[in-house]
């Protein structure tokens, strides 16, 4: 089955106060170094037909109308390559 | 003839009788309308109540506004009839494009729930006639996402067509942009308000009664039509 990958984040001028509280909460906890933290959303959209031009097509517009508000939020769509099982040590 | 009132119950609406109540002390006739009901009952205008419309999953008000009876309040509400979204009920109208902008989670992270002065920006529109220009008052605040952010365009705009409708004062409760607590449509039958009016309309249970003005508006509003 094909999966499509939408990835939905705040505007980049929004104010993003949990991203925000991670970022603060990483020295605390030890992890230096890491001087922003951005939180979003990703929605996994597994495909019952092809990944055809028309089947993306319905999927922008889905997250352009409903997973995403474009008001204050990007989105991006990619469709995710079949992984092949077993080969990983 | 009463007027009627409709208020919406969507699946985790929680202040759908508290704005029954405030409609029926200011002399209205409330209408319970469901989620799944496209039909208004013909009423003469809809509260979107306070809440956690399907657990806010997604976003604030993202899949209610989706819902079947949502599709008859955006046409009417576009055709002129008054609608009033309180907290939940703002989040709604912004995701339905009704109103500008977007609301977000406060800046602080912290639930936020006092009472809050506001000052009426606006006495024009059709939810606010009944109060003084620049009157203060003083109703319960209480959300989690009630930051309202919209660009610097679209919030000059805003200003200066006075649709800002009420104001935050003393304190800015959740970062919203230039203490904004509610906002009108150009037309200003749209109106969608953070705090909650409907939870001031009688001294034992709220702040005072200074929230009554609401609803008192929208009646005579309706009877003068």
């Amino acid at each position: 089955m094909a999966r499509v990958v939408v990835d939905v984040m705040l505007k980049p001028e929004i104010l993003d106060p949990q991203g925000q509280a991670v970022q603060r909460a990483l020295p605390r906890l030890g992890f230096a170094g890491i001087a922003d933290v951005r939180q979003g959303k990703r929605f996994e959209l597994e495909l019952e037909g092809p990944v055809d031009d028309a089947a993306l097509a319905r999927i922008r517009e889905a997250a352009e109308t409903f997973l995403a508000n474009t008001v204050i939020e990007d989105f991006t769509v990619r469709v995710e390559e079949p992984q092949s099982s077993g080969d990983a040590a | 003839m009463s007027v009627r009132i409709g208020v919406v119950t969507f699946p985790g609406s929680l202040d759908d009788r508290d704005a029954q109540r405030a409609v029926r002390l200011a002399g209205a006739e409330p209408v319970a309308l469901w989620h799944r009901d496209k039909d208004l009952h013909q009423v003469d205008a809809v509260v979107l109540p306070g809440g956690f419309s399907y657990g806010d999953y997604l976003r604030c008000g993202a899949i209610s506004r989706f819902s079947p009876v949502m599709d008859t309040v955006i046409e009417q509400a576009r055709g002129g009839m008054p609608v009033l979204g309180i907290c939940n009920g703002f989040q709604v109208l912004c995701e339905s494009h009704l109103l500008p902008g977007a609301l977000t989670r406060n800046d602080s992270l912290h639930f936020v729930c006092r009472d809050q002065k506001l000052r009426i920006e606006n006495a024009g529109t059709a939810w606010t006639n009944a109060y003084e220009q620049g009157q203060e008052i003083t109703v319960p605040l209480k959300n989690g996402e009630g930051r309202f952010v919209a660009d610097e365009h679209t919030l000059d705009a805003l200003e200066a067509e006075g649709r800002v409708v009420a104001r935050y004062l003393d304190v800015n409760p959740n970062g919203s942009y230039r203490d904004i607590a509610g906002i009108s449509n150009a037309a200003g039958n749209v109106v969608g308000l953070m705090p909650h009016p409907e939870h001031a309309v009688e001294p034992l249970t709220g702040p005072g009664t200074e929230g009554l003005g609401f609803f008192a508006s929208i009646l005579k509003q309706l009877v003068n039509a």
